[in-house]
This record gives structure tokens, C-alpha cells and sequence, in this order.
């Protein structure tokens, strides 16, 4: 029997999307990050093209998760409440290629700092990095949307990329993200359709398609990741299949969501068969994004540095663009 | 491939002789093209006709067992994404032992493995084989690992030994053991006698695809079926692409050679790029992984990970929903609510176990879906809990008048007091973890 590789070819491709901004584009970035663009399965090389590799951006916050993990406070202990200085080390020790802002202090139950703290927030950071930042919110709408419209004013020209809007409060942040030129996320809870209906609204208020980044929701492992494993895969599919309102980059939150639960928390002898806990966390992370990435994510919001490091290593690892073996 | 009973009719002898059973050859052809007849009632079948159907009915991807009593079945997978049905058979998670480390040192390990259980959403997660390697000058360390994994351990065995005389005498170790031969170097005769004459199967390594498919084709023409195919890559990527144009061939087009489930021996030396390789392999086809050491909190993750993988898409993993008994609840104890979504409801009755507590566990139907899904779907509302604690007559079998709600669903307390005359509803802590100190704190009866 003569073997033939098995290609397929698809009349889609996914969109290719620009982060950030250099001063000649309007912004202050030393450099933009481009993501999507790809014209078959995730890493599928034999069969399609990847101009870009999917990147790691990690998380600094207005206000630390009151579940942030003390073994990852170790990390940066000194700098924690100070998300400019923070931002710096992980771009320049651990390696993040985005940073993003986490402004869930702002929420009316969690903190309620102002709209102008945090939009000071945002500024500092651009200043202390020279990468592309996203700047994510919560989902308190009213709040939210006042934050949001802040902080696309005071970094206007810089491309952020906002995060998130969802169906039933999408407009304010989207005309904020026109009109002082920023990308957009739009996330929708682990359901194609939804995901669908979103894209369309939001380019029906012309909102361009190349500013736009899907979050599919992230599930962490053992919490529903395999819902958001097959979403991402279905929404890849018919993205390639020709599906141009699926067919966006897609963003996933591995450390948000992976060092909130039990088994990142609880201690090695309380549970002897689970293990170490820090082994634990790193593990549940890389595995977490792992999965997701092969399912189809861009861009991963990471939190645990080691996890980071072995992810980027094998994201350049499964980047082969070349044939056969 | 499936035949239509048309293309079998046609393979048939169309002399309508009866002997079948049923009067005509066409007839038989529709028995069996609804698998309701099998090709041996007709005496008079040919030779072409018996390899064709055979052929037809073999599965794209072989079913393959490896170990004795508890053996562990892989292969036998019809899709190459798990929403378009499911994935059937779970990889099967091996751990490495080397010959070289000696019986002393392997003793307490084998042990050690062979206890390690996780419960997770009520399913035992552990590990599936041995992998046992020869690495040491005499052969007796190796004979003695493998006689100490066959009394301590109910766990398949696959054998990596590059001695052939060495390997034979291993063989006769596990007489009745359906162990698998990891077979590194290119394809002999005398290779697939010895896996014949033991009940073993192979696992065929090969650089190519092309290499890969002549030593499948040369195993299959000498009768050998039980395969694994182990292609050798240059790392991660290349191994992701492999996995996916094998399962594809094998799937897509029927290629034989490659119909056998796929095997990785994973050699990392970081820990956490050994987490990383093995969470591709398992999301992307690989029906066997061998894991260079044995680390509690790795394989608790890639057993999670295995299970989220392998679990059927089409329906969620469910309980019954009904009144469990939480330790020994009398009328007076506490009572709480939850989903019968099983991650859910495996949480939530551990943590209040956890607590000390003796109590009623509520939970309800809400088509397996979680708290917080469940109340957006509309399914886990004041009114449907209420309904459902009336309805099984919960009312009458206990006399407490309080009951815990999830605090994710905080929103639910008005509407389930009104439906639910004569009650207090409390709002419970959001995660399950801290029931133990919240139930310290509120009174709940
Ligand atoms: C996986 C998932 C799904 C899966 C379903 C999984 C399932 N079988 O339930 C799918 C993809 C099908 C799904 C669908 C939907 N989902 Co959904 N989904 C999730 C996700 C990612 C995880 C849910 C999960 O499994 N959690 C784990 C379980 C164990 O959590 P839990 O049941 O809440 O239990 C915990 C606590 O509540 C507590 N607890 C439980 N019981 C009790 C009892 C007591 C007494 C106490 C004290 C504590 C307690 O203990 C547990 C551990 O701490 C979450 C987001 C997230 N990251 O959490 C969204 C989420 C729950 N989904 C959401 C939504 C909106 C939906 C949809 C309505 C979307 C849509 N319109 O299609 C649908 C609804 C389904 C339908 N229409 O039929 C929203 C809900 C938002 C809200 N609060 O209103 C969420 C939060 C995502 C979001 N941020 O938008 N979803
Ligand atoms: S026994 Fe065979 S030849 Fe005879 S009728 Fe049946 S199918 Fe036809």
C-alpha cells in the first residue's frame, strides 16, 4: 500500500490581528504583537499556514485575587501591589510577551476603587513596558463600562486590547474601542452561537473585524475544560470551514481560572495523593493551556512564572512550518 | 468501512439455495449489511467474500489489550475530534521502571504505584502499566523487576529489553499476562513469532511514515493484529503532527497500516515540559503514554485531564437527583441543596463531610448542569427546588426547617422562602471549600 499524507484544505482563515501600537501607528509600543492569520488546525503546518505563533501575556492586578495562592506570591512578593513594577518583572524575568491589567478592584463589591485609579493604573503600566497590554475588567456592568470608557480614553492610540465585552452589554466599550483605536474581546459563555451572535453585532455597529479577539470562556482542568476544549474546536472548524463571524483569534484565561480551585489550594497533607502544591498549580496550569492550545488558543493569560516557561518553550517547540516529518 | 447490502449481495453465490435460513441470497445481504446475520450461516461463501466482509467489519482502529486480569483495552476510536461523538478508550498511563535500579530500590516503588488511587467526580483515577526497561549488564535484575511487578502488582507489562534470548525468558514470566513488547529497532521475523507464541503484542517504532507502514503490513501478513505504532519525533510539533496524519489515515482513509492505537515513551527530563508533552498526547491520540517517573501531583493532573478528555460530550456526567445522606443525618440535621451535576455534587458532599457533619444533601435535577449553569439555564430557580423537595416528600421525612443554598445562587432565596412555606433559607458560602468554616459559624438548624 502506498501511503499519501492525508492534507486537508479549508476555504477560511482566521483573522489576523494586531495588538498594540508603535509610534509611528499612533502609539508608545516598542514593538505590536500579531496573532492569527492561520489557514488549518491549530500547528498544523502540513497542511496550511501559521504566520504567527500564539503568545503568553501574564496578569498583574489593581487589586491581588483574595484566592492568589501564597506559593505564587513568592515570585513577587516586593512588587504585588504595585501592577507598574510588577508588569516590569515579568516582562523582563519571566518572560511575559503581553501584560495584562486586571482592574477587578474596581468592582462594587470588591474593592470599589474609582475610575480614575484605575485609569492611573492603565497609564503607569504603559509606561513601565514597552509590550502590548490588555486591560480586563469584571462583570459588573454599570462599573465596568465607566472603567472601560476611562481607560480607552487615557490610553488612546495605543491599541489595547480590551477585555471583555459580552451580548448584553457590549456597545459602550465598543464605541470607546473606535473611537480611540483599540482591540476588543468578545466573550460569550462556551457556546458557539453565542459566540456567533456577538461577532455580528459587533460588526454590524461597524466595528472593524480585524480588532476583534473571541474568549471562548476558559473552563480550568477538572472544571469544565473539556466544554471549552470542544467549543474552541467546533469554533476553529467553522471558522476554516469558511465561517467568517467564527473566525477570530482566540483568548483563553488559564491562571485566573486555574489558581482559584481546590486543587491549587489545598495542602499536600490534607490530600497526601495529590502531591505538592506548587508542583500541583504548575502543573494544573500547563495543562490547562496545553490542551487549550491545541484546541485552537492565541493568546493565554498566564500566572504561575515556571508554568510560563514551559509553555513558551513548547508553544516554539510545536512551531515546525515545515513539511513532512 | 461500512458495506451496503447491495456490495454484499454481490460477494454472495445468488443461487438462492435457503441455507442460510432465509430464502434468498439478497435477503441474507440485508441481514447482514444490519449486522443482524454473520457471514458464517452461509455454507457456501467464497474466499473473496469471507476477506472482504472480515475486512469491513474490523473497527479503523484496532482494539488493543494489554494485561492479564485487570487488563487495559486502547485503540478502537471513530473520531478525530471528541464532539463529533466521543473518544472511547482512555490513554493508558505506564510508568517506567529501570532493570538498573535494582529489587530494592523497585520494591517500595512497584508498591507504592500500585496503591496510589485518586477518587475524583466518584471515579478511581490510577495508573494503567508498567513499563518495564533492561538497562543493566545482568538479566536477572531485569527478570527480578519483572517478577516483582507480577506479585505486587495487577497492572500490565510492557517489556523493553533489546536482547532477544533475555526477552523470551521475560516472556515466559507472564504466561497468561498479555504483556506488550516495546520493540525499538526494525521489524524481524523472529520478533512477531515470539509475540505470537506469548499473546503479546507489539509496539512497532519507525522514522517514517512510510517505514512505519511496511513493518505494519509485514506484521499483519504473518497474522500478528495486536499492534501499537510508536513514530518517532524530532519533538512536541512533530509528534502532534504524526499523531494527527495516523489517526486521520487510519479514519479518513481506510489506510490499514496504520489502524492500531498510537504509543509515546516520553524521556523529559524537566518536569514541567514532561507536563506539557504528555497533556498534548493525551488531548492528541496517543492511545499509550510512558511516563519516566513516578510524581503524585503530575499524574493527578494528566488523570483529570484524561478524564475531562474522555468523558461523552453528548451528556454530562450525572447523579441521580435524590436526598443523600451525609454521615448519619437523624429528622434534626441540617439540610443543604445542590445540582446533580457529578462534579458538583462530589465537591459539595465531601466538604460537608469534611465539616464533621451529619447531614441531608438536596440535589436536584437540573440535567446535570452546575450551579451557576444551571441557575442561568433557569433550571436550579426558587420554584423548581421548591417543586422537587415537595414532591419527594422531603418534608415529611425530616423535622428541620432550614435549608443551606449555594451562595453562588444567592439570587434563588427570596423566590424558594416564597415557594416553600414555613422554611429558612440560608445562603451558604460560594466555593464548597469552605463549608467546613462556614457551617462553624452560622446556626443551621
Ligand atoms: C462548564 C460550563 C458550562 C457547560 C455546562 C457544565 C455543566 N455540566 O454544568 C456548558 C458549556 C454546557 C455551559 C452552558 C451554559 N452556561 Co456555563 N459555564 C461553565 C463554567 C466554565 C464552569 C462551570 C462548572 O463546571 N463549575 C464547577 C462546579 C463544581 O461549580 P458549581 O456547581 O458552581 O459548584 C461550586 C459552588 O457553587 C459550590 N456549591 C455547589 N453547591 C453548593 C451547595 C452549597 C450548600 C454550598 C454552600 C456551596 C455549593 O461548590 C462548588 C465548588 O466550589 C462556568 C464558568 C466558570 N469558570 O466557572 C460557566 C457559567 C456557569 N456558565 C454561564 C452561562 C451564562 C451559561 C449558559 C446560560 C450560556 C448559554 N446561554 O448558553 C449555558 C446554560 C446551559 C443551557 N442553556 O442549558 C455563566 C453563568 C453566569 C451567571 N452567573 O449568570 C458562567 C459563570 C460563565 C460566565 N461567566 O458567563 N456552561
Ligand atoms: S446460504 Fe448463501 S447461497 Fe444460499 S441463499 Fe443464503 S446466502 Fe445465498
Amino acid at each position: 500500500m502506498t501511503f499519501e499524507i492525508p492534507e486537508e484544505t479549508h476555504a477560511g482563515k482566521v483573522m489576523e490581528v494586531t495588538l498594540g501600537a508603535t509610534p509611528d501607528q499612533g502609539g508608545t509600543r516598542s514593538h505590536t504583537v500579531k496573532i492569527g492569520g492561520s489557514t488549518s488546525s491549530p500547528f498544523h503546518f502540513f497542511e496550511g499556514e501559521h504566520p504567527h505563533s500564539p503568545v503568553v501575556a501574564m496578569e498583574v492586578f489593581d487589586q491581588v485575587p483574595a484566592k492568589y495562592p501564597d506559593f505564587l506570591r513568592n515570585y513577587c512578593r516586593d512588587v504585588i501591589d504595585q501592577p507598574a513594577a510588577m508588569a516590569k518583572k515579568c516582562v523582563a524575568e519571566y518572560g511575559a510577551e503581553l501584560i495584562s491589567v486586571r482592574l477587578e478592584g474596581t468592582h462594587p463589591e470588591k474593592g470599589n476603587r474609582s475610575v480614575e485609579e484605575a485609569a492611573e493604573i492603565v497609564k503607569h503600566v504603559l509606561e513601565s513596558v514597552s509590550v502590548p497590554i490588555i486591560v480586563t475588567g469584571h462583570s459588573h456592568f454599570e462599573k465596568n463600562n465607566e472603567v472601560m470608557k476611562k481607560v480607552c480614553e487615557v490610553s488612546a492610540g495605543e491599541n489595547c486590547l480590551i477585555n471583555y465585552v459580552e451580548t448584553d452589554n457590549y456597545k459602550t466599550i465598543a464605541a470607546a474601542c473606535l473611537a480611540y483605536k483599540h482591540t476588543l474581546v468578545a466573550q460569550s459563555p462556551i457556546d458557539v452561537n453565542l459566540a456567533k451572535q456577538l461577532n455580528i453585532l459587533l460588526t454590524e455597529m461597524n466595528f472593524p473585524a480585524e480588532k476583534i479577539v473571541m474568549d471562548p470562556l476558559t473552563g480550568t482542568l477538572g472544571y469544565g475544560l473539556e466544554y471549552t476544549y470542544s467549543i474552541m474546536e467546533r469554533i476553529r472548524n467553522d471558522g476554516l470551514a469558511g465561517d467568517k463571524m467564527l473566525a477570530f483569534p482566540m483568548l483563553i484565561n488559564p491562571g485566573y481560572e486555574t489558581f482559584r480551585v481546590k486543587e491549587t489550594r489545598a495542602a499536600e497533607k490534607d490530600y497526601p495523593e495529590w502531591g505538592d502544591l506548587e508542583a500541583r498549580g504548575i502543573y494544573w496550569e500547563i495543562s490547562t493551556s496545553m490542551s487549550l492550545l491545541v484546541a485552537g488558543a492565541e493568546l493565554l493569560i498566564m500566572y504561575h512564572p515556571q508554568a510560563v516557561d514551559a509553555v513558551k518553550k513548547k508553544i516554539k517547540e510545536m512551531f515546525v512550518p515545515k513539511k513532512g516529518n | 468501512m461500512a458495506l451496503s447490502g447491495l456490495d454484499i449481495f454481490k460477494l454472495l453465490p445468488k443461487t438462492n439455495c435457503g441455507d442460510c435460513g432465509v430464502p434468498t441470497c439478497m435477503a441474507f445481504a440485508m441481514k447482514l449489511a444490519q449486522k443482524k446475520a454473520e457471514l458464517s450461516e452461509c455454507p457456501h461463501a467464497s474466499e473473496e467474500a469471507k476477506a472482504t466482509l472480515g475486512a469491513a467489519s474490523e473497527p479503523p482502529i484496532r482494539l488493543v489489550k494489554i494485561g492479564g486480569q485487570s487488563s487495559l483495552e486502547v485503540g478502537n476510536e471513530t473520531v478525530m475530534f471528541r464532539h463529533e461523538k466521543t473518544f472511547y478508550h482512555p490513554t493508558g498511563i505506564a510508568i517506567e521502571l529501570r532493570a538498573s535500579e535494582g529489587q530494592e530500590k523497585l520494591l517500595p516503588k512497584i508498591k507504592e504505584i500500585e496503591k496510589h488511587k485518586v477518587e475524583r467526580v466518584g471515579e478511581e483515577l490510577k495508573t494503567d502499566l508498567f513499563f518495564v526497561t533492561q538497562d543493566s549488564q545482568d538479566k536477572k535484575d531485569f527478570l527480578g523487576a519483572i517478577n516483582l511487578v507480577k506479585q505486587n502488582s495487577a497492572k500490565g507489562i510492557i517489556l523493553y529489553c533489546q536482547d532477544r534470548a533475555t526477552l523470551k525468558e521475560a516472556l515466559g514470566l507472564l504466561k497468561d499476562d498479555r504483556p506488550a513488547i516495546f520493540l525499538q529497532k526494525e521489524l524481524e521475523d523472529a520478533d512477531i513469532e515470539l509475540a505470537k507464541t506469548n499473546q503479546a503484542s507489539l509496539i512497532l517504532t519507525a522514522e517514517s511514515f512510510e517505514e512505519l507502514a511496511a513493518q505494519t503490513e509485514k506484521a499483519r501478513s504473518a497474522g500478528l493484529n495486536d499492534l501499537l505504532l510508536n513514530l518517532e519525533s524530532k519533538g512536541v510539533g512533530h509528534h502532534l503532527l504524526h499523531n494527527t496524519i495516523l489517526r486521520r489515515s487510519a479514519l479518513k482513509k481506510n489506510f490499514k497500516p496504520f489502524g492500531y492505537p498510537l504509543f509515546s515513551r516520553i524521556q523529559i527530563k524537566d518536569d514541567f515540559e514532561l507536563a506539557a508533552n504528555a497533556s498534548i498526547f493525551l488531548c492528541k491520540y496517543d492511545s499509550v503514554i510512558v511516563l519516566p517517573r513516578y510524581d503524585k501531583a503530575l499524574l493527578y493532573a494528566l488523570f483529570t485531564l484524561r478524564q475531562n478528555i474522555y468523558t461523552d460530550p453528548q451528556k454530562p456526567i450525572q447523579v441521580d437527583p435524590k436526598v443523600y445522606p451525609i454521615g448519619d443525618p437523624t429528622p434534626e440535621s441540617p439540610v443543604f441543596v445542590t445540582t446533580n451535576f457529578s462534579l458538583t455534587y462530589f465537591i459539595v458532599s465531601g466538604e460537608i463531610e469534611n465539616s464533621g457533619l451529619s447531614a441531608h444533601l438536596v440535589v436536584t435535577d437540573t440535567e446535570g448542569q452546575s450551579v451557576l449553569t444551571a441557575w442561568a439555564a433557569g433550571k436550579f430557580v426558587g420554584e423548581k427546588v421548591a417543586k422537587f423537595i415537595k414532591d419527594i416528600k422531603f418534608e415529611q421525612q425530616v423535622k428541620t426547617r432550614k435549608i443551606v443554598i449555594p451562595g453562588f445562587a444567592s439570587q434563588i432565596s427570596g423566590d424558594l422562602e416564597e415557594h416553600l412555606p414555613g422554611w429558612e433559607v440560608i445562603v451558604g458560602c460560594q466555593e464548597a471549600s469552605d463549608i467546613p468554616s462556614f457551617v462553624k459559624k452560622v446556626k443551621l438548624t
